[in-house]
């Protein structure tokens, strides 16, 4: 009986599980991941589920792991992947065979480089028990320190505020959210941070961090000091792929696959965080997306590849941050966009659509109340994905219904 | 069947292949028009994180919820995959003298 392991039990992992057994596959499947925990769901972690404290969001519960015949271990790393004997070995020294093998390893918050984690008073947020000792210290009365404003950092300072905390955000770039988002949709959320009484400051480099008992204080280059009792750091995240490089896989900004997932090896697949892959859609261009609907889709897309399947990873990138009570969403990537065309929606929602140099449709940013702008970035995904070059007056019309551009 | 029917529009204030978000005593529903032109009726909320459905996209047969994706068949409430896993409750719907009236 075939033997198939993944490494790694986030959602990537455990999606490409279910999927295996979904598929018809027969054979052992063995999930390994670090944590605790049963394979949960991350988004939340900086969102609702921070605010609320609430326990991990499972995947899936412990009962449809044993009705799908998926063995979980949790607390368990990979040490080594041995190719030539198609067997990988476990940190408790225990080996594990495989015919095809998953590497789902996700990625890690990186570091603030030369930062004594000293005292515990600066912290990075990726897993349950991060978010659960950074609630620990917000509370009504606390000053919070985020660096970093990506949407990990603004989630998280909207997050600190509902709970009562004070914030002061620190980002070392003229504005937040300077990787894929369009300036006029950062405006809003930086105006509307500003309005919640988080205090950003913008071009502030870090010129040197102390972890204190008591408190940390962040020194910038221009001689401020800001003093808080937590620091949160949230400077992007760092693939897994230690574990790939040392059996000898090719990497390049994540472990690097072909449009099907494979691996420089052809019995080891990589999908989620920690890999990076061609993308058709933009000329082929090798990317790597950490994103929740990313690692739904490679996980269950590998699972279909490993069982002999040849589709190659075609899905347009897309991602989504919810703060307060905005909702901000976003299809395809923008940069090489030589125009832009704006919609309005009312109550404030509004879509931003990049076409490139041709007028062809290459992404789509909106924000708005609630679920305002979601019908229309959905639609706008599958134009990108159709490969349109609309009208821009119809784009602009909100009248216009998307779905009738679609199907012209 | 039912014990109650309860109107909730006009036939033409949905349009085709689309939804509404319906609320009546406390509860939310969600009311879509096909592509055959039939009207049929959900649970308002998705069954993953209580989103709700009417601010998604409707194709042929399937609500996509707007937040994270999940899909149902709103004909007969099939979860259709991850992440999504709970089927949605569905009502009767029937429609008079061009008013849509939801059976609960």
């Amino acid at each position: 009986m075939a033997n198939f392991v993944i490494v790694g039990a986030g959602e990537c992992g455990a999606r490409a599980a279910f999927a295996l057994r979904g598929k018809g596959f027969d054979g052992t499947i063995t999930l390994i991941g670090s944590e605790m925990h049963l394979p949960y769901e991350r988004p939340p972690l900086s969102k609702d589920a921070l605010v609320a404290g609430a326990g991990p969001k499972l995947v899936a519960e412990q009962e449809r792991y044993a009705a799908a015949r998926i063995v979980v271990l949790t607390r368990r790393t990979v040490s080594e992947i041995e190719r030539a004997g198609k067997r990988i070995v476990l940190s408790d020294g225990t080996a594990l065979a495989y015919d095809k093998l998953l590497l789902a390893t996700g990625a890690r918050p990186r570091a603030l480089p030369g930062t004594p984690y000293a005292c515990g008073r600066v912290v990075a947020l990726r897993s349950h028990d991060d978010a659960a000792a950074i609630r620990a210290h917000l509370v009504d009365g606390s000053h919070i320190a985020i660096l970093g404003g990506g949407f990990i950092g603004l989630e998280l300072a909207a997050s600190a505020r509902k709970l009562g905390a004070t914030v002061t955000l620190v980002e070392g770039l003229p504005r937040v959210l300077t990787r894929g988002v369009p300036a006029e949709i950062a405006a809003i959320v930086a105006e509307r941070h500003a309005a919640e009484g988080v205090e950003i400051l913008c071009g502030a480099k870090v010129a040197g961090v102390e972890d204190l008992p008591g408190e940390v204080r962040i020194a910038l280059e221009d001689g401020r000091v800001v003093s808080a009792n937590l620091l949160i750091v949230g400077i992007g995240a760092v693939p897994n792929t230690e574990l790939a490089e040392a059996a000898g896989l090719a990497t390049e900004n994540g472990i690097a696959v072909d449009g099907m997932l494979r691996t420089s090896d052809p019995d080891i697949f990589a999908a989620g965080d920690c890999t990076s892959y061609p993308l058709p859609l933009y000329g082929e261009r090798r990317i790597r997306l950490e994103s929740w609907r990313n690692a739904q889709e490679q996980g269950q897309l590998a699972a279909a590849n490993m069982l002999g399947g040849a589709e190659a990873h075609s899905a347009v990138p897309w991602f989504w941050s919810d703060q307060y009570d905005m909702t901000l969403q976003i299809a395809g990537l923008a940069d090489g966009a030589a125009t832009m065309v704006r919609r309005d929606m009312g109550e404030g929602a509004f879509i931003l659509f990049h076409l490139d140099a041709e007028g062809r449709l290459i992404a789509a940013s909106g924000i708005g109340p609630g679920n305002a702008v979601a019908r229309d970035i959905r639609l706008a995904e599958m134009l990108i994905a159709a490969r349109i070059h609309p009208d821009p007056a119809e784009l602009a019309a909100p009248e216009t219904k998307l779905k009738k551009l679609l199907a012209a | 069947m039912s014990d109650t029917w309860i109107e909730v529009c006009a036939a033409d204030e949905i349009d085709e292949e689309d939804v509404i978000r319906f609320d009546h005593a406390g509860r939310t529903f969600a009311v879509y028009r096909s592509p055959e032109d039939t009207y049929h009726a959900t649970d308002g909320l998705c069954t993953h994180e209580k989103i709700h459905l009417a601010d998604g996209l409707v194709m042929d047969h399937v609500i996509e919820c707007p937040k994270h994706n999940g899909r149902f068949n709103y004909k007969t409430g099939e979860a259709k995959g991850a992440p999504v896993c709970v089927d949605l409750k569905t009502y009767p719907v029937k429609v008079e003298s061009g008013t849509v009236f939801i059976g609960l």
